[in-house]
């Protein structure tokens, strides 16, 4: 059975008919066509799918359209200035090479900028632990958290 | 611009895409009208296939088609080639068998495709798929790679299972050095068998145009033109010239995305049956089923010294998996491109190498991440280390007294290594470690209850393949050049096509660099385009750490036909002798005069030649080059690993990683050090945390990330980076080569220290807690 969902995606409002078991990520990518978010796993463990659901880290693989009705959403292509100039976080990867291939890379930046709102100055750990939900192949998480610290700092606790 | 971009650590062109979601991977091509295939996968490892039915799917909503492996036989298409021919000791081709895109009367691995089902939607077309109603009749698995040989056989070729037994290098004489040595190192080991998972999974998008009777191919690949190349001159039977395959930004491949794939010629063959796109984007679950695996050798290796610690002989008895079926560069990893790097570092004179390779109910393995060099490093290094301790010389001492330092120098293992110095990465290497400070931190670990371990890798690979006649010469079927072309435009901007194709290395940034510099033009002017052909010439692709060191050197070789033809038609302009002319940062001057033309002025002309030398030069402005190498790069390093083991739980920790590496010339370090921390945490994943398993039914154990544990952010520490630098002798930008180097090193560096950590002489990859563990309670270490 098709359903109507509408949500605000990237400050605009959008709806759609879907089925009941599309995938927020699904919709994001095959209805709205923004294909910033990735599927890496199907599974929940990769990351590359995070996108935000009211100003929080989600991971869009794992809930159905249908559950984000009404919700806010912020996809990576959302993230930088409407002049096209690089979010902090967004700047900071950039800066540390912190991003190789790029396919986690939307999901890294989704998840870094959830984290770094609370935790302004983190610590090699920190960082390190807030990526537990994010898996890279390419870079060795090194430059990765390098980015992460310096863009939480330049965020200073804001979004 | 005054300063050189060669070594500059310019930030990344491609970046920006990527941070915006603007990048376009293969399954973020939507094609119009397009379709979704979906994949039937054995679900046994070993079976007969008694019938087929497809009737139920067919009715399906929303299904198009399902073909079954009788219709691509029906319609001639062939199965997959393999690119490496192999000659066996005795002079026999190792064992081909036949590789069908879709089963055909038997399935040899779980995961190996039955049938494809085509729908309009993705979820029509995987509901549907689970209509399709196989009947199996199961036959015993083989799934050991030791035991492979005396099993009942996979293929009928191959009565046996071994597709070759080969050997390098000469028996005799080295079992006759083993006689007369002080001391012999043996070790037993298995390279554990790997599961690539780029983050990117595999995906083909298929469409056909009627108008002019082509195909377009979008796919995940690391080689466009070899893919299409196999596809079309061995599977499909089509002109080259029908086909254009397009590999758009790709999800990282560490060696998964070189081969051709059946689910590739699949999408392909049916977007003509159906005049529709056929789109397959690959699940994880499929990724870890279907993908290409690496390594799973077993190996007997023996190390004769005398008394001094001086090598004299090395002898390697190696067992090979190369799964089901013989993937596309299958058979040339655990030969040409392991018993060859046997070696080392070191003079050894006598080397003897002995490879099985046997078939097995598993997917397929072929080249992952370092290929053939990460098991030859591990050979090396794992005895190297052992020796030394068994000898009671210091680790790092035993290596100074055997390592290379005359060049040229000719290994007894065919290569000839063109130039290195090993101490100065030792050195710099022990330095950076703080090597000497070791015991204090050992001391400092142990009130803590952790037992800290040192080791060490001093590893060697053989990069920028190859000299198409010498891998002709031993077997290969393709050449190994690279193509470039650059083409400036009338206004002195440069497109520069290259066959490299990058899936993460940046080579629209480094390859910039080398032409911003060479032209003196700003990086901003300077276009990169790879991974479609049919914009660039030709392509062999990235893989073996190849793309600077041989696409880079083809880009190299047409700038140089640019600026020699820009000097004609410089010349002409400004009235002066060609040999007069010459060229810096841009601009052609008259030697010892003021006259000058800047490169966009050489250029308009070239395109607007109404002053021009017509008579005598072609108007335009546009070269390409071939590069075929002279002989392969040989990157080196010296690595050192500290780790430290939880006495109670056996969980082991990289505490320190310290990586000094010779690439020769680097082009941007920033680029540079990145995919040494890349590899480097590959290598520690195949270390602690990264095993293959399937279970004695060939079932895959290890089939999610779950289940298969790539290193996470914790698994790793922050590393210590260092280079030092012997340029390339044979290429002119004197560079080797960095994508595999850790990946290569660091597993024998991180179980040399969990070894030294432990006291024991051999603990098996991936060292997990519990394999660890083990160990601890058998030397009674744990307080149990």
């Amino acid at each position: 059975m098709p359903v109507k969902v509408s949500m605000k995606v990237n400050g605009k409002p959008v709806s759609a008919e879907v089925e009941e078991r599309t995938l927020l990520v699904t919709f994001i990518r095959e209805n709205l066509r923004l294909t910033g978010t990735h599927v890496g796993c199907d599974t929940a463990q990769c990351g590359a799918c995070t996108v935000h659901m009211n100003g929080r880290a989600i991971k869009s693989c794992s809930i159905v359209a249908m559950q984000a009705e009404g919700a806010d959403i912020l996809t990576i292509e959302g993230v930088a200035k409407a002049d096209g100039t690089l979010h902090p976080m967004q700047a900071a990867f950039k800066e540390h090479h912190g991003l190789q291939c790029g396919f986690c890379t939307p999901g890294m930046v989704m998840n870094a900028l959830d984290f770094a709102r609370s935790h302004p100055s983190p610590t090699e750990q920190e960082v390190r632990e807030s990526l537990e939900g994010n898996l890279c192949r390419c870079t060795g998480y090194h430059n990765i958290v390098k980015s992460i610290i310096a863009g939480a700092k330049a965020m200073g606790g804001k979004p | 611009m005054t300063a050189s971009l060669i070594g500059a650590r310019v930030l990344r062109k491609e970046d920006y895409r990527f941070l915006t979601g603007a990048g376009q991977y293969t399954d973020d091509v939507a094609l119009p009208h397009q379709t979704y295939a979906a994949f039937v996968r054995s679900p046994h490892a070993h079976a007969v296939l008694k019938k087929i039915n497809i009737e139920k799917a067919k009715k399906a909503k929303g299904v198009i088609a399902v073909y079954v492996g009788a219709d691509l036989a029906n319609a001639k298409v062939n199965g997959l080639p393999c690119g490496w021919l192999i000659t066996d000791v005795k002079g026999q081709p190792m064992k081909e068998p036949p590789y069908p895109a879709l089963a055909q009367g038997k399935v040899r691995h779980v995961g190996e495709r039955v049938a494809v089902v085509i729908a309009e939607t993705q979820e029509q077309a995987r509901d549907a798929a689970e209509l399709v109603k196989v009947d199996y009749q199961e036959l015993p698995a083989v799934v050991d790679t030791k035991s492979a040989a005396s099993s009942k056989p996979i293929h009928d070729i191959a009565p046996d299972n071994i597709c070759y037994v080969w050997g390098l290098g000469e028996k005799a004489k080295v079992d006759e050095a083993f006689k007369g040595a002080a001391h012999v190192t043996k070790l037993d080991f298995v390279n554990n068998r790997l599961i690539p998972n780029a983050i990117e999974p595999r995906a083909a998008n298929a469409v056909y145009s009627r108008a002019d009777e082509s195909y377009t191919l979008y796919v995940a690949s690391q080689n466009p033109h070899v893919e299409r190349l196999l596809m079309t001159a061995f599977v499909l039977g089509l002109p080259e010239s029908k086909v254009r395959v397009v590999a758009p930004d790709v999800g990282g491949g560490f060696g998964s995305k070189i081969y051709l794939y059946p689910e590739d010629v699949v999408v392909t063959w049916a977007a003509k049956q159906l005049n529709r796109a056929v789109k397959w984007t690959a699940e994880r679950s499929e990724s870890f089923l279907s993908d290409a695996h690496g390594r799973d050798h077993v190996t007997t290796a023996e190390l004769a010294l005398d008394k001094d610690g001086k090598f004299l002989a090395l002898r390697v008895r190696t067992t090979a998996n190369m799964g089901a079926y013989l993937s596309t560069f299958a058979s040339c990893i655990p030969t040409i491109l392991y018993a060859t790097l046997l070696a080392g570092q070191y003079t050894t004179p006598l080397i003897y190498c002995e490879v099985t390779a046997v078939f097995t109910n598993t997917a397929p393995v072929d080249a992952y991440r370092g290929a053939g060099r990460p098991e030859a490093t591990y050979v090396v290094e794992r005895l190297v280390e052992t020796a030394a301790r068994e000898m009671k010389i210091d680790p790092a001492e035993i290596r100074r007294r055997n390592f290379i330092r005359q060049f040229p120098y000719q290994t007894p293992v065919a290569l000839q290594y063109d130039t290195g110095n090993y101490e100065a990465t030792l050195a710099a290497a022990l330095e950076l470690s703080d090597q000497k400070n070791f015991d204090k931190r050992k001391a400092e670990s142990l009130r803590r209850g952790k037992l800290r371990g040192l080791g060490y890798a001093c590893y060697i690979e053989a990069c920028g393949i190859a000299p198409s006649n010498v891998a002709g010469s031993l077997g290969a079927r393709a050449g190994l050049f690279e193509a470039g072309e650059i083409r400036v435009h009338p206004t002195g901007t440069v497109t520069v096509f290259t066959g490299s194709h990058a899936h993460g290395q940046g080579h629209e940034t480094t390859f910039a660099q080398v032409v911003a510099d060479r032209l003196g033009l700003a990086m901003e002017q300077v276009e990169i385009v790879h991974g479609d052909t049919s914009k660039v010439l030709f392509g062999m692709g990235t893989y073996g750490s190849r793309s600077i060191a041989v696409g880079g050197t083809a880009i190299v070789k047409a700038l140089d036909k640019i600026v020699a033809k820009g000097k004609k038609i410089a010349a002409h302009l400004m009235e002066a002798a060609e040999a007069d002319i010459e060229y810096d940062k841009g601009v052609f001057k008259v030697a010892g005069t003021d006259k000058k033309k800047a490169f966009g002025e050489v250029a308009f002309a070239a395109y607007v030649p109404h002053n021009y030398p017509l008579d005598k030069l072609e108007p335009g402005l546009n070269e390409n080059a071939f590069y075929d190498p002279t002989n392969f790069t040989f990157p080196a390093g010296s690595y050192v690993c500290e780790v430290e083991v939880d006495r109670d739980t056996g969980a082991t920790e990289v505490v320190a990683f310290t990586a000094v590496d010779d690439f020769g010339r680097i082009i941007n370090p920033m680029i540079v050090e990145g995919q040494v921390h890349g590899g480097l945490t590959q290598g520690i994943g195949q270390a602690l945390t990264e095993g293959c398993k399937y279970d004695a039914e060939g079932q895959l154990s290890t089939g999610s990330f779950g289940d298969y544990c790539i290193p996470r952010a914790t698994d790793v520490p922050s590393f210590k980076l260092d280079t030092r630098e012997t340029p390339c002798t044979h290429n002119p930008l004197g560079v080797k080569g960095c994508g595999e180097a850790g990946a290569i090193g660091a597993p024998a560096a991180v179980m040399n220290a969990i070894t030294d950590a432990l006291g024991v002489k051999d603990v098996a990859m991936p060292a997990t807690a519990n394999t660890v563990w083990k160990h601890l309670r058998e030397k009674s270490h744990a307080r149990v």
